[in-house]
């Protein structure tokens, strides 16, 4: 390797990012020890990046409180799906192995300001956050255990959709998940849905929009169709704050917008009003 | 409308039609053709038509000759009160519903329309419902509730409509809510796929105690060219992302997630729309007799086992 080349290489990859990050919304260059210390949101235009499920769980449980339950669901490959860039296996190992998940969410029970909740947090990294049997099944079991518990459940989305490596089996997962969300209501316990940035398709169009309490972060995308395929279909540009959780607060499907610094205390507060005193 | 695989049978079929005009000829050689022609056009309807491919069950349940929700109305209901709207926003043209009376069973019927000719399926959003055509199901359905009375959901669509003012409105919100009513609805939900079981705008109305699908109908989470489009990045791949995804009636029945396949006519149900909606009605009818004389209780979980049952994964423990 000439010098000159593994210069130009560390110049793209390395010590420019190790100080700077440009914000992807208002591209402006900041420190990256300070868009860190500032949960990962640009203090010049309060854009909310994308956090993994351990970050989201750290700002979210008391230290500690956390504990995670299923962790072992994995996928598996029902359809022995092969698409022109592989097998869903080798995509779905590939995706483990960055991540560490078994599955696009983390489920178990911690607490909140002392408040004990069942939680869900989904993370984009696997596959594209999609809901798929394995996902489906957790979020299912969270459900039932908020329901023997007679605890508040809260899920927080971030996903793309369904995940079409796994066909109809990840289709149904809409109608599985949402049973599960029925059965909270008959009985009474509270579900807090917490979308970030994304929310699409099979999961817009179940649990995540179906809270008691619907809440987002800034400026995150929320939507049923993406914005190509609907400009396709109607042959016209979209305003630009189309589908941002800003555009859907306005239409009347959040409750609130709340920044995530204050997400925690927010969760706190609803959770007072909600947790009704055990039988 | 023939499609490309079933080209002979349409050259053959037209000859037929040809003979059959000029029959009044009776001429004899011609008489003994148009029975050749008739048995050859058997013969090879059924050797093309048990060789299918997954595209190729994409193209018939698309067929615009296929029995449609008002057809389906037409044929099996001796009364049908249609129920307008959602008491919010409008009247979805795409998703309708209404009492209706099938072989003296009365229920709450709703479906998709989609229109035979360019009219119909222009006023029909060609099959696509918004959230108000969602809204006014669930409406519907829990007026059925209400009344005790059974639903049947008749589903052909090829997609919950992805516009702009369908988003503004909540499309997910629509769907979801669906979802998580139906889940508990305290009646009968007996569901149809009859053609195209479009994703989500499709299972927007069929989470049932029994779901089945006509034999050439297809069941997809997102509708092949779109797979085909993101997956292997061009919409032509659509026969290969078809194949992948397994949507036809006898997959979908293999791997459990529907109940049973009503069987169509040897050549599709575009060939013999009558004998398609009667086997329709019967399956309909047997299962809401069979459904209300159960205990609800037992249904609802039943109901849930069910849609709680579906996926395949395993516990990674190492």
């Amino acid at each position: 390797m000439g010098w000159f080349t593994r210069s130009s290489k560390n110049k793209d990859n390395d010590s420019s990012q190790d100080l700077f990050v440009v914000c992807k919304s208002c591209k402006a260059h900041i420190f990256k020890e300070e868009i860190n210390n500032n949960l990962k949101v640009c203090p010049k235009c309060n854009h909310h990046e994308r956090l993994t499920y351990k970050e989201r769980l750290d700002l979210i449980v008391d230290p500690d409180s956390f504990r995670e339950f299923n962790q072992h669901i994995s996928t598996t490959d029902p359809l022995n799906f092969v698409d022109s860039r592989g097998s869903y296996a080798d995509k779905a190992k590939a995706a483990k192995a960055k991540t560490g998940m078994n599955e696009a969410i983390v489920t178990g029970s911690g607490n909140i300001n002392g408040v004990r909740v069942v939680l869900g947090i989904m993370d984009f990294r696997f596959l594209g956050g999609s809901l798929a049997s394995g996902t489906g099944e957790k979020i299912l079991l969270a459900a039932e255990h908020a329901l023997r518990m007679k605890r508040p459940l809260i899920l927080f989305s971030a996903s793309g959709g369904a995940r079409m490596h796994e066909g109809i089996v990840s289709l149904m997962q809409m109608a599985k998940t949402c049973a599960g969300i029925a059965r909270l209501n008959k009985a009474k316990i509270p579900y807090i849905s917490v979308m970030t940035d994304p929310t699409f398709g099979g999961v817009s169009a179940s649990y995540a929009t179906v809270g008691d309490i619907n809440i987002a972060e800034p400026g995150a995308m929320i939507g049923f169709a993406g914005r190509r395929v609907i400009e396709q279909t109607i042959k016209q540009k979209l305003p630009a704050d189309f589908q941002t959780s800003e555009y859907l607060l306005e239409h009347g499907f959040l409750d609130a917008i709340v920044d995530r610094k204050d997400m925690k205390e927010y969760l706190h507060n609803v959770l007072l009003y909600c947790s009704r005193k055990k039988a | 409308m023939s499609l490309d695989f079933e080209k002979e049978i349409a050259d053959i079929e037209k000859r037929i039609s040809e003979l059959s005009e000029l029959k009044k000829n009776k001429n004899p050689k011609q008489k003994n053709e148009l029975k050749n022609l008739k048995s050859k056009a058997k013969k090879l309807t059924k050797k093309v038509y048990s060789n299918l491919s997954p595209w190729d069950t994409v193209q018939i349940a698309r067929h615009i000759d296929r029995p449609l929700l008002r057809d389906f109305i037409s044929g099996m209901c001796s009364e049908f009160l249609e129920l307008h709207g959602d008491r919010h926003e409008g009247d979805d043209k795409a998703m309708i519903g209404g009492f209706a009376t099938i072989d003296s069973q009365r229920c709450m019927l709703i479906g998709m329309v989609k229109g035979h000719s360019i009219e119909e399926k222009v006023e029909s959003n060609f099959g696509m419902p918004n959230p108000e055509g969602y809204r006014k199901a669930l409406r519907l359905m829990k007026l059925a509730e209400k009344y005790d009375l059974p639903i049947v959901c008749i589903i052909d669509t090829p997609a919950a409509y992805p516009g702009k003012e369908a988003e503004e409105r909540g499309q997910a919100e629509a769907i979801a809510r669906n979802l998580t009513e139906m889940a508990t609805l305290e009646v009968p939900i007996v569901v149809v796929i009859t053609g195209e079981g479009g994703s989500g705008g499709a299972l927007g109305i069929a989470v049932g105690d029994v779901v089945m699908m006509l034999r050439y109908a297809v069941y997809s989470v997102i509708p092949p060219e779109g797979c085909a489009a993101i997956l292997w990045r061009d919409a032509n791949k659509a026969p290969e992302a078809a194949d992948a995804l397994k949507i036809t009636s006898d997959s979908l029945l293999e791997m459990g997630i529907i109940d049973e396949i009503i069987d169509e006519p040897v050549g599709g149900a575009h060939r013999d729309p009558e004998a398609t909606i009667a086997s329709t009605q019967e399956a309909i009818v047997r299962h809401i007799k069979r459904l209300k004389r159960g205990k609800t209780k037992r249904m609802l979980d039943r109901r849930y086992d069910k849609f709680a049952n579906f996926g395949r994964f395993k516990h990674a423990r190492s």
